[in-house]
């Protein structure tokens, strides 16, 4: 693979490998989360560094290296720094997005196990950067391993002067707490964080106002993702010039990619932005056992569908995007063809039913019917009007609906369909052979029988 | 009282009049301190009544209003928000099995199904969130299916008082759970040692010194499995490497203030 990055001439070598470990560099080291081995390799060089600049360098620096967040939406990071208003006499806050739930994403977990460190000192430069000096860090409750972890992190780097009072002589001040989530998906959603970490139930805020300014107790606050955070540090010892020469002109810098499902070494994988699922699944050993892929996520499930056309598109932002779905969070689910895709996104529903947090009604009530439309149509007591219904309501959960929650929902019914309307449609005629009840959904009255109303 | 008696007196539920003393309330205003608003520690609170009572009772929730200067309608419309929180009384151990699509599809319907056939009686399987046993005793199981686990590399996983068991057949987690009941322990794939659903819920409202050993003796427990150094051992393997970072780099200069 040859980078296309945009540094011919900078002196820096543009030969990039199909794995570039950076943020996974550290994991094979033993004690990999102690403080003495991040410190042994480079820990902490780049805090010394980003407290000599000034604040304002950092952000610009942040834009310069095209930093994208990695939890999912891909907004420029440094962007988001440079929204917080400065010199406005209020607190600042950065509140760490930590909470990862979403179905296939597995990469924030091992990275907060492996190198937590790598991350709190993320979370001081960009404080610095933002001018905040207390940060929480959100990590979802049944990663407790990852809540001892970064706890021991949090408190290693008191006791050396990285976190508290005037850090390192700069006279900067940061508090960090970590925070243990409760089991709610939907605080995965960073105003419905907000409102968890206020001690509130977990529901997203109407935006505008955005976090920038008013967040965390109604004062400007940047929340980020893990992964996006944990990249600062290298972005600080490294230069923008450096995170471009891996993945594109518009997405640049490595990506955790964690694979998943039917195949043969399942894993994280950190490469380049834009690498392929041909490329990665090569790496992985192919797919298990050699049954054939049948279709995938590329960002979790809520991002439309794959099918195995779709192995050689270039898995960054764009690359996702132009093809139809989106990057997400670059968790890459496996599925053969031994699995049913009307079974697949039945149960991807039903997980969204549970997670929707009934604050607005599409997603609430929409989630609810999907969900036993699906049921039925799996029992094999679907017709194909069902797969019309499916479609209307998807229609008016998708932009309807409060925040993206009800938008993933209906990613996987949406794209699912319009790969694989022909398993749908045998589902449907298995039940006409089966019971002649095509017309089942029409009651004795002639009246419409609502779906599950049975 | 001691610590350790008091404890003792909560666990064998002599003590109704003390369920949340004085150390407990005294955790709870650690935690208070914590945040810069109070209410903050509202998460983290039922935590600590969940490590008390194994469950967020009606009086878990009054101690928690009573704590932050709230209602407890207001209390417990959190409470019963998140999943976590309990609404009766756990087992010894919770066992959560993913039965999200990906886990699913690998055997984690089956073995959620398996579990709940073991753990049941009467010819009817245990349900979610029900308990198998004598809440709180010796053995006892709470058995639920989980939402996604983020732990998909390492499909079907279950987790036991939110410690990773990975790559779990049917076989191996009704083995599992048969220990769990016999009084055994068997070690997590990756987490600390294992203890009981109370310890963990006191060391998730981040209070880790008592039984099950300080942050220290559990931090260390295994987290880096095969799966997740996959990349980076191939990565070793070949002497592949991200490009070099450059001898020194400038920060950019600073913008003229307009």
């Amino acid at each position: 693979m040859s980078a296309e990055g945009p540094l011919g001439g900078s002196g820096i070598d543009t030969d990039v490998r199909p794995l570039t470990p950076v943020l996974t560099k550290r994991w094979l080291s033993p004690r990999s989360w102690t403080i003495q081995t991040y410190e042994q390799l480079e820990g902490y060089t780049a805090l010394r560094k980003a407290l000599r600049a000034h604040p304002d360098q950092l952000i610009q620096l942040c834009k310069d290296s095209g930093l994208r967040g990695r939890g999912g939406a891909g907004f420029p990071t440094g962007m988001k720094w440079g929204f917080i208003p400065q010199g406005d006499g209020k607190p600042h806050y950065l509140v760490i997005n930590a909470d990862e739930g979403e179905p296939g994403t597995c990469k924030d977990i091992p990275l907060m196990m492996a190198d937590p460190h790598s991350l709190v000192e993320g979370v001081v430069i960009t404080s610095y950067a933002i001018r905040a000096n207390f940060a929480a860090i959100y990590v979802r409750g049944e990663a407790l391993h990852c809540v001892r972890r970064m706890q021991a992190a949090v408190n290693e780097a008191y006791a050396a002067g990285y976190l508290g009072k005037n850090i390192l002589g700069s006279g900067f001040d940061l508090d960090v707490v970590v925070h243990a989530g409760a089991g709610a998906y939907i605080c995965g959603e960073e105003t419905a964080l907000l409102d968890s970490l206020e001690g509130l139930r977990g529901q997203p805020r109407l935006k505008p106002p955005f976090p920038a300014t008013s967040g965390l107790y109604e004062a400007p606050t940047v929340v980020n993702n893990v992964e996006t955070i944990a990249s600062v540090p290298f972005i600080v010892n490294g230069g923008a010039d450096w995170f471009r020469t891996m993945g594109s002109e518009r997405s640049p810098g490595p990506k955790i990619f964690s694979l998943s499902g039917h195949v043969t070494n399942p894993g994280q994988y950190e490469a380049p932005m834009g690498s392929t699922l041909r490329e990665l699944l090569e790496l992985a050993g192919g797919m298990k056992d050699g049954i054939p892929l049948k279709f995938w996520t590329p960002g979790g499930s809520s991002t439309p569908l794959f099918t195995a056309e779709h192995l050689d598109v270039p898995l960054d932002f764009e690359g996702a995007a132009e093809a139809g779905s989106m990057l997400g969070t670059t968790a890459l689910q496996l599925f053969n063809e031994t699995v049913s895709v009307p079974w697949a996104v039945m149960k991807w529903t039903e997980f969204y039913k549970h997670e929707s947090c009934g604050k607005c009604t599409p997603c609430r009530e929409g989630t609810y019917w999907l969900a036993q439309i699906l049921q039925r149509m799996v029992r094999g007591e679907g017709t194909p009007q069902d797969i019309d219904t499916l479609l209307d309501i998807c229609d008016n959960v998708l932009g309807r609906s409060f925040c993206a929650l009800g938008d993933g929902a209906v990613s996987p019914i949406t794209s699912g369909i319009k790969y694989f309307k022909d398993e749908f449609l045998a589902l449907c005629r298995e039940n006409t052979g089966r019971s002649n009840s095509g017309e089942s959904t029409v009651d004795d009255s002639g009246k419409h029988v609502l779906a599950g109303a049975h | 009282m001691t610590t350790s008696e008091s404890m003792a007196a909560r666990e064998s539920g002599t003590d109704g009049d003390e369920v949340f003393g004085s150390d407990i309330a005294d955790r709870a205003r650690a935690l208070m301190a914590r945040y810069p608003r109070s209410r903050s520690a509202l998460l983290p609170m039922l935590h600590l009544v969940q490590s008390v009572e194994g469950y967020v009772s009606q009086r878990g929730i009054a101690f928690c209003a009573d704590q932050l200067g709230l209602a407890t309608a207001e209390v417990s419309a959190v409470a019963t928000f998140y999943t976590m929180y309990k609404r009766r009384p756990c087992g010894e151990h919770l066992v959560s099995v993913c039965t999200n699509t990906l886990c699913a599809a690998l055997g984690g319907d089956d073995i959620y199904a398996r579990l709940g056939e073991h753990l049941g009686s009467e010819g009817r399987p245990l349900g979610h969130e029900e308990t198998s046993g004598v809440p709180g005793k010796r053995g006892s199981i709470t058995l639920e299916h989980a939402e996604c686990l983020a732990a998909c590399d390492f499909g079907p996983v279950l987790q036991v008082n939110y410690e990773y068991y990975d790559n779990q057949t049917p076989d191996s987690a009704l083995q599992l759970v048969k220990s769990l009941q016999a009084g055994e322990k068997p070690p997590p794939t990756r987490g600390a040692p294992l203890t009981d659903f109370r310890t963990v819920e006191r060391q998730l409202a981040g209070f880790f010194e008592g039984q099950g050993g300080s942050l220290e003796d559990t931090v260390n427990g295994p987290s880096a499995s095969a799966e997740t150094v996959r990349g980076a051992k191939i990565a070793e393997e070949r002497s592949w490497t991200a490009p070099p970072m450059p001898d020194s780099v400038e920060f950019p200069p600073l913008a003229d203030k307009k």
